[in-house]
């Protein structure tokens, strides 16, 4: 290969060093005629027709450059994603002297050189006699779009969809041709349907398409229901009186479409906030509701169950690493047990001295509180711990105009189950009934046989159990810290007064309008002023109905 | 009828200032070399321990006598507080980092060009002074008109007081209430003239904080022992019965609950300057409820007791965080356990109990009734 020689002997001659650049550049100069002969019986002279959609990149005027991008975006040309994709990455070649052909040639990744209409390998040209394509912004702009139009016809149907998309919200005239082809080649009907609406943009915006078919591409783009079809219809006010009363009116109903998915929006997230709020309040409904004990270390529960979540991580990751994604599954009934043993430990040795005396507990549990942070301090530090989520639990959902991410999903789903159990065991089972007959009427239960110590104490363990796997669930989506705990008792106190001592129902209620409200006034106000205007009308309510929501009425509350 | 000479009340004020002036002393009258001699550092401390105290006073006389367990008194302190730094920030004037002589530092440092009205007139000490009382007064009115009337008792009424300062500690938290945000206020120069850091100075405030503390301890001592003071008993033990004998508990409950949220008050009027800082920070649940375990140690319904517990918790705060840090928490958490378990009546309580019984022990029914029950009013 005399070519590969030539090159050698230049690298021979010229060693590669600072000034070498410009010295090989005129070697090359003085080679030009030898191989402007070879190539030319190399390769059969193109003829620089009008026909060749790729001529263009070939010439030294940007705009020449930028026209022939976005000329090759619209055609159909199998070849033209990978040119552009080339001209975008400096891999693109032609001569650097003009020659009728125009040749153009691709640098590939190893070095070797292919030739930019067929793809065929050719030798390596050497390097004085070709040049790069140059590119700059316009360009570069132009081949941005190019390659958005291009990935209409790739083989991802997310790539596809993102296109057309793109498309859809450039709304340019000029690419109904490239629609409509790709709209002969779309098999996706989701793809289908986003490229008919691209189409019907394409055509509002062009001065030609007739009024009925304008009025028809309205009613299309309206029935999106989104903010980017809301503000093409919404630039529309100018045309022609028939189509902007249209536009307007089609507006107009996407506004409330658009409200109302706000509206849900505001509602998931009260939900989901509100079920956070439940579930931390959950434990503190049946030892504070149902027992009437003041827990001020109720959250400090909570943490344990979220530093179990942390060493129950751990365990698993060290010992089974083949299950360590679903070592949160594991983290519940270990949670439960650690929290219930805990709280049951805490009844036997403090609470039951002080039944019947709630400020004291108040206190006492306050200093338990204040122990059981400085223990978890003590043996796990400071500082915020790494619960990792698992992978099940990242993610989203698209629920219409809804985007529900997948862990509030699951934290709502969790409280569901979560107390939706509470209440079916204090429903069904022989505890649960032995509980509500103690919380009626001590003495008579007991005179029925029943062992109220004994149940005092499975029922506060029950609470704490039910906070330990609070704790689970915060250690998702908040920081796993000694303090966590604190950052809940007060909201978890609000849920039960709120919703009224005693009433596990009053407690959902409760927790959910909290966080409902919560959500609503935040965008108003912002989240610390709606968090302090929440506890001020929480205060005003308490005026109003001292016994929450749901009072339980009757004898028990005179007593 | 209130006896004249009254050797409980005598004990306490004579220990008191008597302390007080004995410090004093030491730190100016001796040579910084003598064995006895007291450094500054200490004047500070004795007087916080002392601002403390008003603090307990004013948790006891709510406490101990109307029968309301408040979790958030130190909420009324903490606005004590910033009245008295509001004045103390005017008189920074131009001597600030951004040397502007009307606006506070933190201010210019926000982004604001004018002093929002709430400041106006806070360059005077008299206004400043005026609203120390005045604020935490209308908000305790404010609170307790409401609370006490639609009868909100127990322990509701002790979270709603906690959710009361809970939710002033966020709004104070925020940089655009006006009130310094996150930092708060400092870098106090001088307070009336005397430069803040002199040593004459700091003598001065922890003197007048032990007078202040003993007019206020006079103050509740004849409230509780006069005929008011004895409904108000009453209403603590009985709520319902002393209704029905037709009193009115709610207005005497209002008119205690004013009072000791203005005691509290100036008690943080006098820390703000003795400790040169006032943030947000005091106004978290957990300080509102150290306060009780103060006065529950020292003793609760026995006011003097609230003094006790107020300097004995604080000092061994102040020894434990510094020689053990890590244990402090553990010995506070283990104080609210071992008091409330072991030690209902409080330090001065069991103290005046066995006094009691062994002087006259045909009184000891008496005393016995006296005693503050656990639980006055059944809670459900």
């Amino acid at each position: 290969m005399p070519r590969q020689v030539a090159e050698d002997l230049i690298g021979t001659v010229m060693p590669r060093t600072r000034g070498g650049e410009r010295l090989r550049w005129l070697a090359g100069l003085l080679l030009v005629p030898g191989f402007i002969l070879m190539f030319a019986f190399g390769q059969p002279a193109r003829a620089a027709d009008t026909s060749d959609p790729f001529a263009g990149l070939a010439s030294p005027n940007f705009e020449t450059i930028q026209n022939t991008v976005t000329a090759l975006a619209a055609s159909a040309n199998p070849r033209a994603r990978i040119v552009i994709a080339a001209l975008a990455d400096n891999r693109l070649f032609t001569w650097r002297w003009p020659r009728p052909d125009n040749g153009l040639f691709i640098k590939e990744q190893n070095g070797s050189f292919v030739d930019a209409r067929t793809g065929k390998p050719i030798a390596t040209p050497p390097f004085p006699v070709i040049r790069a394509v140059i590119v700059n912004d316009m360009v570069r702009s132009a081949i941005s779009a190019a390659q958005g139009m291009l990935d209409l016809f790739s083989h991802s149907v997310a790539v596809r969809r993102q296109a057309a998309e793109a498309l859809f919200e450039a709304a340019d005239p000029d690419s109904l041709p490239l629609i409509t082809r790709a709209l002969a080649h779309e098999t996706a009907p989701g793809v289908r349907a986003l490229l008919t609406e691209a189409e019907a943009a394409a055509r509002l915006k062009s001065p030609a398409t007739p009024v009925a078919e304008q009025l028809a591409a309205i009613r299309l783009i309206g029935a999106r229901d989104d903010l980017a079809s809301r503000s093409m219809l919404a630039s529309l006010s100018g045309a022609s009186p028939p189509v902007a009363a249209a536009a307007a009116a089609a507006v107009k109903h996407i506004d409330r479409v658009l409200a109302l998915w706000n509206i849900l929006e505001t509602v998931y997230y009260g939900l989901s906030l509100g079920s956070v709020l439940l579930l931390a309040a959950a434990g503190l409904a049946i030892t504070f509701g149902v027992m009437g004990v003041i827990n001020m270390a109720h959250g400090e529960i909570v943490m344990v169950g979220a530093y179990t979540t942390l060493v129950v991580q751990q365990l698993v990751a060290a010992f089974f690493p083949a299950i360590a994604d679903w070592s949160l599954l594991l983290a519940i009934p270990a949670a439960f047990v650690v929290a219930g043993i805990l709280g049951i430990i805490i009844e036997q040795t403090l609470i039951r001295f002080l039944y019947g005396r709630p400020l004291e507990t108040l206190l006492a549990t306050w200093g338990l509180s204040l122990i059981l942070q400085q223990a978890v301090r003590s043996l796990f530090g400071p500082t915020n711990v790494d619960v990792t989520s698992p992978t099940w639990m990242s993610g989203a959902v698209q629920l219409g105009g809804l985007t529900l991410t997948l862990n509030r999903l699951w934290i709502i789903a969790f409280t569901a189950a979560v107390v939706g159990l509470l209440m079916l065991a204090f429903r069904v089972t022989r505890l649960g009934l032995a509980m509500r007959a103690v919380t009626q009427n001590r003495r008579m239960a007991a005179a029925m046989g029943i062992r109220t110590p004994i149940v005092d104490a499975l029922t506060f363990g029950l609470g704490c159990g039910i906070a330990g796997i609070a704790g689970v669930a915060l250690s998702q989506i908040d920081n796993v810290s000694p303090n966590l705990g604190q950052n809940y008792i007060i909201d978890s106190f609000m849920v039960v007064v709120f919703g009224g001592v005693g009433n596990l129902w009053g407690a959902v209620v409760a927790a959910l309008i909290l966080g409902i409200v919560n959500m609503v006034l935040e965008p108003v106000s912002g989240a610390v002023v709606a968090k302090i205007a929440v506890l001020v009308l929480l205060i005003l309510f308490i005026q109003r109905r001292p016994r929450g929501l749901f009072p339980v009425k009757g004898r028990a509350v005179e007593a | 009828m209130m006896r004249l000479r009254d050797t409980h009340a005598t004990i306490t004020i004579a220990l008191v200032i008597g302390i007080a002036v004995l410090i004093a002393f030491l730190d100016i009258g001796t040579a910084p070399n003598a064995p006895v001699h007291v450094p500054d550092f200490v004047v500070s401390l004795v007087g916080k321990y002392l601002c403390y105290a008003m603090l307990a006073l004013a948790v006891d006389l709510v406490w101990g006598y109307a029968g309301i367990l408040t979790l958030g008194h130190a909420a009324f302190f903490a606005l004590g507080g910033y009245a008295m730094g509001m004045y103390l920030m005017r008189e920074i004037g131009a001597r600030g980092v951004y040397a502007n002589p009307i606006l506070p530092d933190f201010m210019v440092f926000i982004g604001w060009k004018t002093l929002p009205w709430y400041w106006y007139g806070f360059n005077h000490l008299w206004l400043a002074l005026i609203m120390v009382a005045l604020v935490p007064g209308v908000l305790a009115f404010v609170f307790g008109f409401l609370t006490f009337r639609s009868r909100v008792s127990g322990v509701y009424l002790s979270i709603i007081t906690q959710a009361l300062t809970y939710a002033l500690m966020l709004a104070f938290f925020r940089n655009d209430m006006g009130f310094g945000g996150n930092n708060g206020m400092t870098d106090f120069k001088d307070i009336a003239g005397f430069p803040i850091d002199a040593r004459s100075t700091e003598v001065g405030l922890m003197l007048l904080s032990a007078l202040v503390l003993a007019a206020e301890f006079l103050l509740a001592r004849w409230i509780v022992r006069s005929r008011f003071g004895k409904v108000l008993v009453a209403v603590r033990d009985a709520e319902s019965r002393t209704r029905f004998l037709g009193y009115r508990p709610e207005s005497y409950k209002l008119f205690v609950f004013v009072l000791s949220a203005v005691m509290a008050g100036i008690g943080g009027a006098l820390y703000v300057p003795q400790v040169g800082i006032i943030n947000p920070s005091e106004f978290s649940p957990g300080n509102s409820i150290e306060a009780v375990i103060w006065v529950a140690l020292g003793g609760r319904g026995t006011l003097s007791g609230a003094i006790l517990g107020a300097v004995l918790v604080n000092y061994a705060k102040t020894w434990l965080t510094s020689a053990l840090p890590g244990l402090w928490l553990f010995a506070l958490g283990g104080l609210f356990i071992f008091v409330t378990l072991f030690l209902p009546r409080g330090i001065v309580g069991t103290i005046a109990a066995w006094f009691d019984r062994r002087r006259r022990p045909e009184a000891r029914a008496q005393i016995l009734a006296k005693e503050p029950s656990a639980e006055p009013e059944a809670v459900p």
